[in-house]
């Protein structure tokens, strides 16, 4: 019997860790999976244009900041409870939508969801985190202080 | 869990393909009122307390830019239209682009049948009935029809040959039908005369 202890708060967290997930680590870990789920497409992939929205200087008026490709995907595992999965990505890979899709609805079912947090979205995220700590160093290399000298009558 | 309203119903399968055939024999119906034409069945219809043709023309016509009104107790299907084609739905009436109707509780003069400048902003009906054929007592003439054509409809309201007189009368102005039975569908556009031989 898995522990149920990964709160349900965690989902927007899981969805974003597999929206910018290598698609092959995804796929990987898809091909692993034994069972496999039976499931069915509610919304077959997609791509489309969305419009992003900014703030001027943050929190000001909204404006449209432009349009940016996306692909998503809806799957439901039959099952009791049905489980619906929510794929949404940047750019145009159906394929990683869908297995996005479908981890998200793997992911709400606890008897799955403690294996697949510790196996597929927290290296995820530790992979995300160390490239974004490499490029923080590389990017840190370039840092240029800046001292003012100060002349004496001002 | 996140509580929301489920959507389980698929919509359309081949969404490219179907959309332009349900557009296409739209179309052909509205340009040749009488004829009845048939559309493939939709899986989802049942579950959803629609009939198959007009569930179809729905997924197909309606979009973010369009209010839908359903009427009352239609909260499944009003779900599923928001999930699969981003469809507002009208509270009121007056302020729908498509609307689906079936048994009472309409009236034609409740929809928004567009105005002089705009005649073409006016709202599309659906309305469902239980006999849909072509051959009967309902004879109708007009742009489309060489002489008349005649048709079987149950299900409508007694008093629809007044109600649409009254539609037919505000050209250009007024509301376009199409006429849903299961799988079968027959346009009603405003320029269409309307008399029944029977009552």
């Amino acid at each position: 019997m898995a522990r149920d202890d990964i709160p349900d708060d965690l989902r927007p967290r899981w969805i974003s860790s597999l929206s910018l997930a290598e698609p092959a680590v995804l796929e990987a870990h898809w091909a692993g999976l034994d069972p496999k789920p039976t499931f069915r497409w509610l919304r077959p992939a997609e791509s489309g244009l969305v419009m992003l929205r900014g703030r001027a200087g943050g929190n000001g008026q909204a404006f449209n900041l432009g349009e940016m490709t996306a692909t998503r995907a809806v799957a439901i595992l039959e099952g009791n409870p049905t489980l619906t999965g929510y794929g949404y990505v940047a750019g145009r890979s159906k394929r990683h939508a869908e297995l996005a899709a479908l981890f998200d609805a793997l992911l709400q079912d606890p008897s799955r969801r403690e294996a697949l947090w510790r196996d597929l979205v927290l290296p995820v995220e530790a992979t995300r985190t160390a490239a974004r700590r490499k490029r923080a160093v590389a990017v840190g290399a370039t840092r240029v202080d800046f001292t003012t000298m100060v002349r004496g009558d001002v | 869990m996140f509580e929301h309203a489920v959507v389980t119903e698929s919509g359309l399968a081949d969404p490219v393909q179907q959309s332009q055939e349900i557009f296409r024999t739209v179309l052909a119906a509205l340009a040749e009122p009488g004829r009845v034409f048939q559309l493939a069945d939709m899986a989802s219809a049942g579950a959803l307390g629609a009939g198959s043709a007009a569930l179809a023309i729905l997924l197909a016509l309606t979009d973010g830019d369009t209010p839908v009104w359903l009427g009352d107790k239609a909260e499944a299907l009003a779900t599923y239209l928001r999930f699969h084609t981003g469809s507002p739905i009208a509270s009121d009436p007056g302020a729908a682009q498509f609307a689906l109707v079936r048994d009472g509780n309409w009236r034609l003069d409740l929809f928004d049948p567009g105005n002089e400048d705009f005649p073409d902003q006016s709202a599309t009906l659906i309305i469902e009935v239980e006999m849909l054929v072509e051959g009967g007592p309902i004879t109708l003439s007009g742009p489309g029809i060489p002489g008349h054509r005649h048709v079987t409809i149950q299900g409508l309201p007694a008093d629809f040959p007044g109600q649409w007189s009254a539609n037919h009368t505000q050209f250009p102005c007024g509301v376009d039908v199409i006429v849903t039975c299961g799988t079968s569908l027959m346009g009603l556009p405003r320029t269409v005369s309307f008399s029944r031989s029977d009552r």
